[in-house]
């Protein structure tokens, strides 16, 4: 079995309300100098065929209107 | 007219969704999210709540359950198809409708009564299309919202294409977007005009003991595309 890492990310130019909010907290923390925060997700899997990830992602992680998906084989 | 209304892992609407079809003059049963046989059943609500806990995104699983294979036969057929919040979450992932639903702009669930607009929807299929006499004029309804992922979003392009063709079905007033939805977009609908999704929840707004009986025009705009 291959193993592999799926991240999904908000697509540029989308509001991301979730990034926004961990960027606008940063400060109070004692971070400065920290921006263009994103939230995603990130799915790891095992496959026997990590050619049909490309479609698995298409069709059911992402939804690729409002995300894009970056495959990494591990 | 016999309505159906599925129930998935996680739905928390679906009695609502019986009454309100009750009260407009329907009979309605449940259908289990594993059932496919929709048999005796005109229409189809997809209630609100968060199938399947709304995993990975809302609606995405619950759009590979057996039910909503027949529901999109029914909706390729023509029948009458309405997803409420949850619902129309998992009519956008099934590719029934246009757009996507994003997290709340404010990022807060946001629970109270909205002002919408009812657009008309395009004459498609001639006669049948009743949400054009039903909703003739651009009608305000006062229906409730409770979401915490209501954005609706599409891109420009797919927004104009939408809005040629009629496919904007309601819009929240001024001042009554809470979640920052593109072009104050509530509700939309599929070409033909029988499938139709919308966040706020009419199906809460039949009984005058709730404040508001606005919701049951939303569910009498689509009988006219019962078989």
């Amino acid at each position: 079995m291959a193993r592999a890492r799926v991240l999904i990310r908000p697509k540029a130019g989308i509001l991301d309300p979730q990034g926004k909010a961990v960027e606008r907290a940063l400060p109070a923390l004692g971070f400065e100098g920290i921006g263009q925060v994103h939230v995603g997700r990130m799915v790891e899997l095992e496959a026997e065929d990590l050619d049909q990830l490309g479609e698995l992602c298409e069709r059911l992680l992402a939804n690729p209107l409002i995300e894009d998906y970056e495959i990494q084989p591990l | 007219m016999n309505w159906g209304v599925l129930q998935f892992p996680g739905s928390c609407d679906e009695r609502d969704a019986l009454n309100a079809c009750r009260v407009v003059g329907g009979e309605a049963r449940l259908i289990w999210h594993e059932d496919r046989d929709l048999s005796g059943v005109d229409g189809i609500v997809v209630p609100g709540g968060f199938s399947y806990g709304d995993y990975l995104r809302a609606g995405a699983i619950a759009r590979f359950s057996p039910a909503m294979e027949a529901v999109a036969e029914l909706a390729a057929a023509g029948g009458p198809v309405l997803g409420i919040c949850n619902g129309f979450q998992v009519l956008c992932e099934a590719g029934l409708l246009p757009g996507a639903l994003l997290r709340n702009a404010e990022l807060r669930f946001v629970c109270k009564q909205a002002d919408l607009l009812a657009v008309p929807g395009p004459v498609v299929d001639g006669p049948k299309s009743a949400d054009i006499e039903r909703f003739s004029s651009h009608q305000r309804l006062s229906i409730p919202i409770k979401h915490g992922e209501g954005r609706y979003y599409a891109p420009d392009e797919v927004l104009d294409e939408m809005e040629a063709r009629g496919q904007v079905a309601y819009r929240y007033a001024e001042g009554h977007n809470a979640n920052g939805s593109v072009r104050d977009i509530a509700g939309v609908r599929n070409e033909r005009g029988n499938v139709v999704g919308l966040m706020p929840h009419p199906e809460h707004a039949v009984d005058p003991l709730t404040g508001s009986t606005d919701g049951r025009k939303v569910f009498e705009a689509l009988e006219g595309f019962a078989a």
